[in-house]
């Protein structure tokens, strides 16, 4: 899966989170989780477990804690389907 | 000055009626709520019957946004929100999407416990060593506060915004804690109410304790015999009721609809001292919080037109009939009418006092006392004690001025409200 199919991907998880439909549009590695989508801090817990369930892969801690743009976003679930390829 | 507070909503969402024309029409007609329940049978409960409020998907999609239905798995929050927004919208108030919260709009909704579905879900889940996978909707539909804090969301309240917990007396108590919160100039709209989750986790204990009938699983709609010579334990219910109370002055400001008046109550304890325990009422705590509610109100025994009663459906409905005559000190041949919706509906635990208290307000506003159903073959110990006139089995319409209700929890705690018709001065 390469970058813009991850992020194609992360759009359709991240839509129901958020209500800003012009940023969802142009959704891209610069969208800010918070300050771009708006999207409650509570519900990046969600979206982690939604990440996960789609990709089928698991994020630790200290990951998750970066997981607040596209961009750091889009690089963990790349790292982690490597290291699952591997 | 105190405000005096009248009512200007009314939301509920009952085992027999989900909206007020619904529920108004069933109450006038004796139409029971009670159904047997597959899932309690399966789990071998004695009681396999019981009050649940019946929507659509369809229905509780219009209160909750798409996310938030996700994972929603809290019964109580669900017809605590459908009850809370229902009497706002019914109270002429809109619900705006404001940047400014409503500093004299507030909300005290009770409820015994909160999402116990969810709860067993999350418990389930953690101990399968699956903490990670809780997500972010455990906490806000656990928390007992959960169904005022969405309510509160919803309409953007901000005054005091509170659950109340206090067994079968919780409906009933928010209602006197908004009464209060209102009547001392310190907000001028509250959406009291109360909630109760379905479902075997929530009637399980009740069952155990062996206080619910195991004689009407085959006929539900029997199940539930206030008063009755035949009365062999209650049938559990849920759902929700809610009322807009409100300043007289802000409701005749804006021209709202004014239901009725809260004119006071009571709320005390009998310690579980003298005949009072964890589960039993002591007597004289009950008649001194009815007299007591009496006088907060400033009105004489014999101006009360209709008693809503706790009565549950046990042993104990004689009992409290008992009480009532002892608080009262009126002529057997005065004493009012006295009815219990629990032959409907069920006790609906946490949410019966604010789902009765909305069916007294509707016999109020409306003119009419309901039917006791249920108790063609009245308790003896009953009708030793006042005349058989008092307990109506068929629907009356006349105006009633002046209707006392009251509800009595576990832990020995009683809550009575005096409510009185409002007549355009």
């Amino acid at each position: 899966m390469n970058k813009e199919q991850i992020i194609e991907a992360l759009k359709t998880i991240v839509q129901p989170y958020s209500e800003e439909t012009s940023a969802l549009a142009h959704i891209d590695e610069n969208t800010d989780f918070i300050n771009d989508l708006k999207i409650n801090s509570a519900n990046l817990v969600d979206i982690i477990l939604d990440i996960e369930e789609k990709f089928n892969i698991e994020i630790d801690n200290d990951s998750m804690a970066k997981m607040l743009n596209v961009k750091a976003t889009t690089e963990i679930i790349e790292s982690k389907l490597a290291a699952n390829a591997g | 000055m105190d405000n005096r507070v009248v009512i200007t909503g009314l939301g509920v969402c009952a085992p027999n009626g989900t909206t007020i024309p619904e529920f108004s029409d069933a109450i006038k007609n004796g139409i029971s709520g009670i159904r047997h329940q597959p899932d309690l049978e399966t789990l071998n409960f004695s009681c396999q019957i019981a009050g649940k409020p019946e929507l659509s998907e369809e229905r509780i999609s219009r209160y909750f946004t798409p996310l938030e239905l996700r994972n929603l798995n809290s019964t109580g929050i669900v017809y605590g929100v459908i009850a809370g927004l229902d009497a706002w919208k019914d109270a002429g108030l809109a619900i705006e999407n404001n940047d400014e919260p409503d500093w004299d709009s507030g909300s005290i909704f009770g409820t015994g416990t909160s999402g116990i579905d969810k709860f067993r879900w999350a418990i389930n889940k953690i101990d399968e060593l699956e903490i990670r996978k809780l997500g972010s909707s455990v906490v806000i539909q656990t928390m007992a506060s959960g169904v005022s804090a969405f309510i509160s969301g919803k309409l953007g309240l901000g005054n005091q915004v509170s659950t109340n917990s206090s067994a079968c007396a919780t409906g009933a108590e928010s209602i006197l804690l908004a009464y209060e919160r209102i009547k001392s100039g310190q907000a001028t709209k509250m959406l009291a109410g109360s909630t109760s989750d379905s479902g075997p986790y929530i009637w399980g204990g009740f069952d155990a304790m062996k206080v619910c009938t195991f004689k009407h699983n085959h006929e539900p709609e029997k199940g539930s015999r206030p008063m009755s010579a035949t009365a062999s334990g209650f049938v559990p219910g849920s759902g929700a009721g809610a009322l807009v109370l409100e300043s007289l002055e802000s409701a005749l400001a804006r021209k709202a609809k004014i239901y009725g008046e809260v004119l006071g109550g009571h709320i005390n304890s009998g310690g579980q001292r003298g005949l009072g325990t964890m589960t039993a009422p002591n007597p004289t705590a009950v008649q001194r919080c009815i007299q007591t509610s009496l006088k907060n109100a400033g009105i004489e025994a014999h101006e009360i037109d209709v008693i809503n009663g706790h009565l549950t459906a046990t042993t104990k409905d004689a009992l409290e009939v008992e009480n009532w005559k002892a608080a009262l000190q009126l002529p057997p041949d005065h004493f009012p009418y006295i009815n219990s919706l629990k032959g409907m509906i069920g006790h609906c635990i946490a949410a019966s006092g604010s789902i009765e208290c909305v069916a007294s307000i509707l016999e109020l506003s409306e003119g009419f006392i309901f039917p006791n159903i249920n108790c063609e073959d009245l308790n003896p110990e009953i009708s030793n004690l006042i005349d058989v006139k008092s307990i109506p089995q068929t629907l009356i319409r006349q105006p009633i001025n002046i209707l006392a209700k009251a509800s009595f929890g576990f832990g020995d705690i009683n809550a009575c409200v005096i409510f009185k018709k409002y007549s355009y001065e």
